[in-house]
């Protein structure tokens, strides 16, 4: 009665081989950093590298989301700017930070809301329903304020500069909440049916549905997370830059896309970590901080190297879901 | 499930109460009516077939049973209670579980969360993986099967792919388990594997309903039968009482006329001249890790056959010859003309056309209608700028409707909407329209039912008989036997022996030319 299947022998899953990978070249890059230049691997540098990428670490797990399910989220740049136009000009009006936060945020939950309702019930293609609140929340941005307006409200700004140091190292509050969101985007993927239906989406839409899980919920969801984690990326780069301006994160979103794509996850969907995400996300922020300290490049070899890495990483993942076949 | 299951092995006795009873179910769609009035009785403990044609209503009645298709008149009664499903999950609910044809898993998570979903082990702060584990594999033992949970789905083959389905469906406390063409992507060995797991799921009191084109299989594992032809029930028998023949002329009844006109035509065959030139030769062709060189003469007229078992190298064989894959070594020769077919155009230029037998994912366009599916190749082969005049796409579509007697007969349908039977004719007609020289057909005749299939051998017959190169690859040696004039023999991706086809040969010649890798003779 008994069927033997043979069981494989122990190795490392094919399925954590791209966080590998990313992971392997965040060791090469560090290595090659440290002994090329003095003081980089510093405690100063590695925590202004999470101090300056918080708010893109926030906005590629949220896409990380979106592209699991086999969608794209071209809005997130744009929300974000809306949340910190929203955020400085209702501190400047004189609203309490305690309202004024939660709102920010929300503004996000709900352009995020709508697209995941074009997606899903009208079936309009992702690509082109986000394209579309982006545009929506780029427009908002001008209208409310063309001009960068400064922030000055006392709790915000005490928000804002509020530092933990451990000896050398130092932890803004952005990189607190960059890495509660981290931590809660990794327990719900891998601890919820709602994490696991995001994966069964991304593996078979069709399937899911027919496995009876709550495919519907699920897409409208991952695009309300998405503007949800843009909407707090939005406050991340208020604090950051002390103002709301409306051409913050411009392009931005295809940033979190790179680091969504470098850190492993396939845009078909169904495959990813976001995890690797994560150290996506480092991997730009590494490349930014080699350029800078080489002195004589122009700041535009970022654009180079990430497209170039980006290349790589996409031939390399293509490679192996080749070789599975 | 209070019934007592039956003893093992033995019939259960049908004086029980059934768990599913429909009434008089009639479906109709837009300008058909697909089922008209069928009755459908399931017991626990046993196995029933449902059988029929293409387009003769199974696939309606499944869906009419788990609330796909809405259901026009008729009653369905679940436990003695009436119901009417809102879709398969509702369905699945109330313990009826589907497993499709295609299998409806997701590849890229674990087995443990394929069967589990939906019902999965949790403890503070979210799903409990240990459990889920645990209780996946305690499910899998159940069924006979030793594969690691944690593994991910995609990991295995089709069959195990297909168990697992079907190992999900026992999840939730399935009294009824719909079995929708289970095995048609499955060798012997899985299919003999299936078989075990459905036994012994009867033997626990499940109800299952089988559907299958293949006979054998269906009298290998059928306890009772419902015979279908063009929706309407034609009868209700237990297996024991129905002899296989009677099975097929209740089916299609004039199927059996059309497998000897093949024969007929299959025999009046003209012998082939001496000097006679092959329109394509391949000498020596073969490619790295695909299939070794290889010699074949196709000559005009001739139905050449492609015998050997799954992954024997047939499919990669037709590829090579159609240029889909590139040789390492050796030539092609068209007309006695040496000539490289490197790409599928080139082929196509040549008048060489290959039917792949991945017909889902190479062939039909779901969402285009029959007379866009149909023009699809002559199109292509005109150019995209010099689009075909109007009428002339509807004289050729009306033909091959025609000819090849495609149901609905009605060219604005979506192929989707098609039967795989009468998929595949579209697909065969597509490529008749383009006026070919040489056939590749890769399995034609794969899950469509025994109607269909005479019909498409018939078609096949009579195309060589009109001077066209046809090679016919199937897994069901008969069918080889029975069309081809001569048969090469596959095995490991080699081509080891190659024979006249004709009465005196057998399936069993064939079947010891395989095993003994083309040395006995």
């Amino acid at each position: 009665m008994d069927v033997a299947i043979a069981q494989r022998p122990v190795r490392l899953d094919r399925r954590y081989l791209p966080v590998v990978g990313t992971l392997v070249v965040l060791g090469l890059m560090l290595t090659v950093g440290g002994t090329r230049y003095d003081n980089f691997l510093s405690p100063a540098v590695l925590s202004n590298l999470l101090i300056n990428n918080a708010h893109l670490l926030v906005l590629a797990v949220g896409m990380t989301f979106v592209i699991l399910t086999g969608g794209i989220d071209l809005s997130v740049g744009a929300v974000l700017a809306l949340s910190s136009v929203v955020t400085a000009s209702l501190l400047q009006a004189g609203w309490p930070a305690a309202v004024v936060l939660p709102l920010a945020v929300l503004v996000g939950s709900v352009i995020g809301l709508a697209m995941g309702v074009m997606v899903h019930v009208f079936g309009v293609q992702p690509f082109v329903a986000t394209l579309a609140g982006m545009f929506f929340a780029r427009g908002l941005c001008f209208l409310i304020a063309p001009e960068s307006i400064p922030i000055r409200d006392e709790a915000f700004v005490s928000l804002a500069s509020l530092s933990l140091y451990s000896g050398p190292w130092r932890v803004t509050a952005g990189v607190l909440v960059a890495l509660v969101v981290v931590a809660l985007a990794w327990w719900v993927l891998h601890l919820t049916q709602l994490g696991r239906t995001v994966y069964a989406i991304g593996g078979s839409e069709q399937s899911a549905l027919l496995m009876g899980l709550h495919v519907a919920r699920t897409k409208v969801l991952v695009y309300v997370i998405s503007g949800t984690c843009a909407g707090i990326a939005g406050l991340q780069f208020a604090m950051f830059s002390r103002s709301g301006y409306a051409l913050t994160g411009v392009a931005m979103e295809l940033d979190a896309i790179a680091a969504v794509v470098i850190g492993g996850t396939l845009l078909t969907g169904g495959t990813g970590f976001v995890l690797g995400s994560a150290l996506g996300v480092l991997v730009l922020g590494l490349i930014q901080t080699i350029i800078t300290f080489e002195g004589t490049l122009s700041s535009w070899w970022t654009k180079i190297v990430i497209g170039v890495l980006l290349l790589v990483f996409v031939v390399l993942q293509r490679a192996l879901s080749l070789r599975k076949t | 499930m209070t019934t007592p299951a039956p003893e093992p092995g033995t019939v259960a006795a049908p004086a029980r109460e059934p768990v599913v009873e429909m009434a008089g179910i009639t479906v109709e769609f837009p300008g058909v009516r697909a089922l008209d009035g069928v009755d459908l009785r399931l017991f626990p403990g046993e196995v029933h077939a449902l059988m029929g044609e293409n387009g003769a209503g199974k696939s309606t009645l499944i869906k009419a049973l788990t609330g796909v298709n809405p259901v026009a008149a008729g009653e369905i009664l679940v436990a003695g209670e009436p119901r009417r499903f809102t879709g398969p999950a509702d369905a699945r609910e109330h313990g009826i579980s589907t497993v499709y044809q295609e299998v409806n898993l997701c590849e890229n998570l674990t087995v443990a969360e394929n069967i589990m979903l939906g019902s999965e082990p949790r403890r503070l702060g979210g799903l409990d993986w240990r459990s889920m584990r645990r209780q996946a594999r305690e499910h899998l033992a159940r069924m006979g099967l030793r594969i690691d949970p944690a593994s991910s789905l995609g990991s295995h083959s089709l069959a195990v792919q297909q168990l697992v389905a079907i190992c999900r469906a026992t999840v939730v406390d399935a009294r009824v388990l719909i079995l929708d063409e289970p095995t048609s992507s499955l060798d012997t060995d899985e299919v003999a594997q299936l078989f075990r797991v459905v036994r012994s799921l009867r033997d626990d009191g499940v109800a299952i309903l089988f559907v299958s084109h293949f006979l054998d299989q269906v009298y290998e594992i059928a306890d009772r039968m419902t015979v279908l032809r063009n929706g309407r029930l034609v009868a209700e028998r237990r297996t024991a009482e129905l002899p296989q023949r009677e099975l097929v002329s209740m089916m299609i009844g004039r199927s059996m006329e059309l497998l000897e006109e093949v024969d007929r035509a299959h025999d009046a065959a003209p012998e082939r001249p001496a000097d006679a030139v092959p329109y394509l030769q391949a000498v020596g062709l073969g490619r790295r890790g695909s299939v070794e060189p290889f010699d074949l003469e196709l000559y005009e007229g001739e139905v050449v056959g492609l015998a050997g078992l799954l992954g024997s190298g047939r499919t990669e064989l037709a590829r090579l010859l159609y240029g889909a894959d590139r040789a390492d070594v050796g030539e092609t020769r068209v007309k006695g003309t040496a000539t490289r077919l490197r790409s599928p155009r080139t082929a196509l230029a040549h008048d060489v056309v290959y039917l792949s037998e991945d017909r889902k994912g190479e062939g039909v366009v779901g969402d285009l209608t029959v007379r866009e599916n149909m023009i699809l190749g002559l199109q292509a082969a005109r150019g995209w700028m010099r689009p075909l005049p109007r009428r002339q796409v509807d004289e050729i579509v009306e033909k091959y409707i025609k000819a090849l007697g495609i149901r609905p007969a009605n060219p604005e349908a979506l192929l989707k909407n098609l039967s795989g039977g009468n998929q595949q004719k579209v697909l065969l007609a597509r490529w008749l329209a383009t006026a070919p020289r040489l056939l590749l057909l890769d399995e034609p005749t794969r899950g469509i039912d025994v109607g269909a299939k005479a019909e498409i051998m018939k078609l096949v017959a009579e195309l060589a008989a009109d001077g066209m190169s046809v090679v016919f690859i199937s897994a069901e040696l008969e069918e080889v036997l029975r069309l081809s004039h001569r048969i090469a023999v596959m095995r490991d991706r080699r081509k080891v022996a190659e024979i006249d086809g004709g009465q005196d040969v057998g399936t069993d010649d064939v079947i010891e030319l395989i095993a003994s890798g083309g040395e006995a003779r």
